[in-house]
């Protein structure tokens, strides 16, 4: 285990420097004068250019820029926005938001997505079944931000279940609308997911051993199948973060939720460029980490990859 | 008694013309011709879902390349005293916020995300099969420094990166600077895919008889490896053209995708999220159009995996 | 009206006791698109307490079908659709599946194929065999269980009990893992194990001490063993009772011994005509005894391997040449492996190789798997760079060749792979497939082509109707004539067979083995032969040489290496080869 969490700590040191010069490049690949182009249509204050010509180091070469960005990624300066406000500043507020909502969203999605999926593949080609398949194709086909309304209009407003909005603070009760329409987004995946890996599972010759060998058919499902069919889920989910994040945007922006994905959802709507490349940077290195996270999760869950030569 | 065999275990011969000796391995030719393809194709046919996605994706490209056949109504001509007007036999589908017609906008937008559709795709497959294949077929440090690059791209999020691309270049936002911007990051998991398909097809001895031929590296890439690894790509371009479509969609909800001067669904979702209580129909019916023709795709994208994939065919 | 019941060679059950297992009337079919299809029709035998009994039969026989039948473990669509399964008087086929949970492992107990998918991979081997126990009453939750665990896999002979609890799947060899599986088939004493091709997929040395060990602790628990497995000779040797299966039918049931020596049915005289490590034997015995015995009854596509290896030995003076046509010189390969742990180690798979093939003559490279004989054939096929030494071809260094030189050398010199089902391209059809070496050679035009894959298409005994048809619509053995079509079509000198026939059932073995002997003595081609399976060696080849772990550790003619063979792990191969217990003749 300890050399698979080094070979895969030694696998992220170029995609965290390839993914930083990669965005770095996109703000400067910019014809022109960057902080013109920045600045977008409308003229800026000259004490936001200044800063932003400070905080990019205009007069620098090209690498030397992107180290002194570097430099302020790790020392944890990332600019400030448009507000005056410090991005760090702003993140640290909003970020314990975003995580509450995503995790409720993520519970939600994987706790529904595989008991259906598990349930669906255990009675295949069944009513159960073909209706999870139609539901789930339907769910994947209409996209977050027409579920986010529709769901904020029944429930939010004419059923008035929730609030339509989130209110500042963002209590618990207030996220959980907005987190299941945000685990939609993944949950119809989830579903199929499962589904094929326990028809999979269900043909395996590992299964029918343990059959053979006296177990009980619940706990053939449940140890032999179920801990099997979760390996390539949780392996979704991990790489499922980018979706994720961006129906976070979408869903923060139309429930008001005070997160991470509102702030961006603002930037970009006011099309405050510096702002959103500071966001983004922040979220590229977050899911990267989240899928170190995972992959060292799979190889708990899989002693292959563990001991992978 | 002959036909009842002992329990016994003395020595027992079955009656010969009860079990009459057959040929060893006698050919039968199959009634049909098989192979992976020619069986996805009959497959296909014998599908109601293949027909139902096919009907529906036949008439959304009727729609994009020839809107005016199914409204005489000017997308732009927009009337201020219909402003959030409903339903009527002038306008079927009510008007928007501006006094535009719901129907004709719909039917106009169409175009353009199929356009943004396809040649992202387009974009996606090629730079993806190019990449997979040179890094599954070449191995070694054509396949570590690719397979690095492809890491990288895939480390940012497609959307998230076409937002910032589309950020950035505020002045030039068009059907193909959004294509560009969500097909530069959405095409590793096409390289993937294949790369890793060619990976397992490369040592099969199919291969290896090959190249003890003497048949060039090339020559076994195109003729015998690529054929072989390619139906999962066909599978995953057809769900990505569904994708792509979302994507434009999404980026144009958030004010970052095609400018306001073009007609898309997206936009005139967009547009309407503030009537959202006043007039929820002109953001319903952009709604169910995107959705409807999302889902074609995604189904003909189950259709065709279903064909492809014996695995998911067993499954079915 | 009564049967006597005349156990004849039982050790464990006297005349009249209760069998233990009685199949009546065996019906079994599976759901497919096309309606029931049956798989098993009418099968009856019996088990006594303690017996081994042995079904044999080529794949599609329904002899798996029929074991799976016993312990109600049937694919989805399989169904027992008439008869009755009767186990200790209990009918099986009426027993609900709650009360099947209490008999299989604690009764019944099973050992399946492949040792490589019958193990969760993600759980560890403690777990694995502590769920049995505990499923089965036979030890409490915990360190009871694992105490237990721990002399189960003792029992089973695998050495550090203790320390392999913690250990996974993937970290076992195949022999190791299926030391496991019958560890845990075995745990509870069940009265019956069902073992399905226990040892297929294991090297023979492994085969051999793995079914020696089974042996030895069912005779010590008394419990009966129901074989399954395609090989006459290890079914012989291992079981009192052969039960014969062909075409979902029982063909032929009796005492091992007096089957093989009086083999009734045609079909039952067919497999022991056909079977290899029988007719190795039986060419042992017949240098002394000239015995024909047991010829196969004539019939077109019947083939008796001993009849063709003696042709083969009275042509050969005449074709043998002594121009070596490959000589290989202290041929030595070299990998370096990924271990894990950020570097890599070199490991050598062939350790300074050196052989001689004579022009006409079939040299064998024998060896178990990981021994790199596999490895042998991609260097001399110049798949594969040598690390040192050298491979020559008619004189010719292949090192020295420009690549020019080495496309043409690619013409005279053509492989012959395994996998039936890897060895030609899905996508290609049998003509494109066959026609593929001389477009690459640009031999002839269009029409000479077409005429060429025509001729060799009844080379290999193939219908012409076959041209325009895909690679899956063909069976393993038609698989495999036609990659040697594709061998043949440029008129080679030298032809690889890896494996060529390892893949394939004993009497489509039999008859691509006749076919290659056909074409040798027809074309005069120089085949090296390599394979895993000495009997089959016994019947093709003029040399052998045997490796282990790289190296060649006996080489000399066939005769002289079977008979008096001088390498211990040669002596071991020998031994291994099924059915040496055997007394064929009277």
């Amino acid at each position: 285990m300890v050399w698979y969490i080094l070979r895969r700590l030694l696998q992220l040191i170029p995609v965290f420097f390839g993914a930083t010069l990669l965005i770095y490049f996109m703000v400067f690949a910019l014809p022109g004068d960057p902080i013109a182009a920045l600045a977008g249509d409308r003229g800026l204050n000259p004490a936001v250019i200044a800063q932003l010509r400070a905080h990019y180091h205009l007069d620098q070469p090209f690498i030397i820029q992107y180290l002194i960005y570097l430099r302020g990624i790790f020392t944890g300066d990332l600019g400030t926005s448009f507000s005056g406000q410090p991005v760090s500043q702003i993140l640290a507020a909003t970020f314990p938001v975003t995580l509450r909502l995503t995790i409720l969203a993520v519970i939600i999605e994987s706790a529904a997505g595989i008991l259906i999926g598990l349930v669906s593949g255990l009675r295949k080609g069944k009513l159960f079944d073909a209706s999870a398949l139609v539901v789930s194709l339907i769910m994947i086909s209409i996209p977050i931000f027409v579920i986010a309304f529709v769901s904020q209009f029944i429930f939010g407003i004419k059923l008035a279940w929730a609030p339509p909005t989130v209110s500042e603070g963002a209590p618990w009760g207030d996220l959980i609308l907005p987190a299941f329409v945000l685990a939609t987004v993944s949950f119809a995946y989830i579903v199929r997911l499962t589904r094929a890996s326990v028809i999979e599972n269900l043909s395996e010759d590992f299964v029918r051993t343990a059959t053979a060998k006296g177990l009980s058919r619940r706990r053939v499902i449940r140890v032999h199948i179920l801990r099997n069919s979760m390996i390539p889920v949780v392996t979704y989910i991990g790489t499922d973060f980018g979706t994720l994040i961006v129906g976070a945007t979408v869903t923060e922006g139309i429930f008001n939720v005070p997160g991470v994905g509102r702030t961006l959802y603002q930037a970009i709507i006011r099309g405050e460029a510096p702002t959103v490349v500071s966001f983004v940077t922040v979220m590229v290195i977050i899911y990267v980490v989240f899928n170190l996270l995972i992959d060292l999760l799979y190889g708990l869950l899989d002693p292959r990859i563990r001991y992978a030569k | 008694m002959p036909s009842n065999p002992p329990l016994s275990a003395t020595h027992f011969v079955a009656p010969i013309d009860e079990t009459p000796l057959l040929g060893v391995d006698t050919v039968s030719i199959a009634a049909r011709k098989s192979n992976l393809y020619l069986d996805a194709w009959r497959d296909v046919r014998g599908r109601p879902l293949f027909y139902i996605s096919g009907a529906i994706i036949l008439l959304i490209l009727v729609v994009a390349l020839m809107p005016k056949l199914f409204t005489r109504i000017d997308p732009t001509y927009c009337n201020l005293d219909l402003s959030n007007g409903g339903p009527s036999a002038a306008h079927l589908l009510g008007s928007t916020f501006q006094g535009c017609d719901v129907y004709a906008r719909i039917i106009f937008g169409a175009g353009t995300s199929l356009a943004v559709g396809f040649i992202v795709t387009a974009l996606v497959t090629l730079v993806g099969v190019v990449v997979g294949a040179i890094a599954g077929f070449y191995g070694r440090w054509a396949d570590a420094v690719l397979s690095r690059v492809g890491d990288i791209f895939f480390s940012i999020p497609y959307i998230l990166a076409a937002v910032v691309i589309m950020s950035l270049f505020s002045s030039a936002r068009n059907v193909w600077t959004i294509s560009l911007a969500i097909g530069a990051f959405a095409w590793p998991s096409t390289a993937r895919i294949l790369r890793g398909q060619i990976l397992s097809v490369k040592n099969a001895d199919y291969v290896t008889s090959a190249t003890a031929l003497g048949v060039s590296p090339s020559k076994i890439l195109l003729k015998h490896v690529l054929p072989n690894s390619i139906a999962p790509v066909i599978v995953i371009t057809t769900i990505g053209l569904a994708a792509a479509i979302v994507a434009e969609s999404t980026l144009s909800f958030l004010g970052v995708g095609l400018g306001s001067g073009t007609i898309s669904w997206g936009n005139e979702i967009s547009n309407a999220q503030g009537q959202l209580r006043t007039n929820p129909s002109s953001l319903i019916y952009p709604s169910i159009a995107l959705s409807v023709t999302v889902l074609a795709f995604i189904m003909m994208g189950e259709v065709v995996r279903d064909a492809l994939d014996p695995k998911a065919r067993a499954r079915r | 009206m009564t049967e006597i019941i005349e156990p004849t060679t039982t050790r464990w059950s006297e005349s009249g006791t209760r069998p233990l297992l009685e199949i009546k009337d065996l019906h079994v079919g599976f759901a497919t698109q096309n309606g029931l299809v049956s798989a098993v029709s009418g099968v009856n035998f019996t088990i006594m307490p303690g017996e081994t009994v042995a079904i044999v039969g080529e794949s599609g026989s329904g002899k798996s079908t029929t074991a799976h039948a016993i312990i109600d473990l049937l694919p989805g669509s399989g169904k027992v659709t008439g008869g009755q399964i009767l186990f200790d008087g209990l009918d099986l086929t009426a027993t609900s599946d709650r009360d099947f949970e209490d008999i299989r492992g604690t009764l019944i107990g099973f050992v399946p194929q492949d040792p490589m998918s019958n193990l969760n991979p993600v759980l560890n081997i403690g777990f694995q065999v502590q769920e049995t126990l505990v499923a089965n009453g036979k030890a409490q939750r915990g360190r009871d269980a694992k105490a237990k665990a721990i002399k189960v896999l003792q029992q089973a002979g695998l050495g550090d009990a203790a320390h392999r609890l913690r250990q996974y799947p993937h970290q076992f060899s195949g022999g190791m893992r299926q030391r496991v599986l019958i560890g845990i088939g075995l745990s509870s004493t069940p009265k019956l194990l069902i073992a399905d091709e226990p040892t297929s997929a294991l090297d023979v040395t492994v085969q051999r001490t793995i079914l020696d060990h089974l042996a030895k602790l069912t005779r010590e628990s008394g419990t009966a063993v129901l074989f399954i497995t395609h090989d006459l000779g290890l079914a012989a040797e291992r079981a009192e009772k052969l039960i014969v299966m062909y075409k979902g039918k029982v063909v032929e049931s009796g005492p091992s011994v007096e089957l093989l020596r009086n083999p009734q049915h045609p079909y039952t005289r067919r497999l022991v005509a056909a079977a290899p490590s029988l007719a190795s034997r039986r060419i042992q015995s017949s240098k002394v005894v000239p015995d024909r015995a047991y010829a196969a009854p004539s019939g077109v596509e019947d083939v008796d391997l001993i009849a063709a290896a003696d042709a083969r030995i009275d042509r050969l003076p005449a074709s043998v040449g002594a121009v070596p046509s490959i000589v290989v010189e202290n041929l030595t390969k070299v990998f370096h492996i990924n271990t894990g742990k950020l570097r890599r180690e070199p490991f050598t798979a062939v350790d300074s190789v050196s052989f001689a093939i004579a022009k006409g003559t079939t040299t064998a490279l024998v060896g178990e798997s990981g021994s790199g004989k596999s490895t042998v054939a991609r260097l001399i096929l110049k798949l594969e760079n040598v690390t040192s030494g050298s491979v020559s071809v008619d004189g010719e260094d292949l090192e020295r060749l420009g690549s020019r030189e080495l496309f043409a050398l690619r013409r005279r010199m053509q492989p012959v792979f395994q996998d039936p089902f890897g060895s030609l391209d899905p996508l290609y059809n049998i003509a494109s497939t066959i026609a593929e070496p001389l477009v690459t050679h640009r031999v002839g035009n269009r029409k000479e082509q077409h005429a060429r894959v025509l001729e060799l298409l009844d080379q290999v005994a193939l219908p012409v109707a076959l041209m325009d048809r895909y690679p899956n619509e063909l069976s393993g053995g038609q698989r495999q004539r036609v990659a040697i079509a594709r061998a043949l079509a440029l008129k080679p000198d030298i032809v690889i067979l890896d494996e060529a026939v390892s893949a394939l059932d004993v009497l489509v073995q039999a008859q691509i083995l006749a076919l290659l002997n056909e074409l040798q003595s027809e074309l005069n081609l120089t085949y090296l032969f390599i394979t895993h399976d000495l009997a089959v060696v016994r019947l093709v080849a003029d040399n052998v040489c045997v490796m282990q772990k790289g190296k060649i550790v006996e080489a000399g003619s066939t005769d002289s290496v079977f008979d008096n063979p001088r390498d211990e792990y040669t002596k071991e191969l020998l031994a291994a080869i099924p059915g040496a217990g055997i007394q064929l003749t009277v």
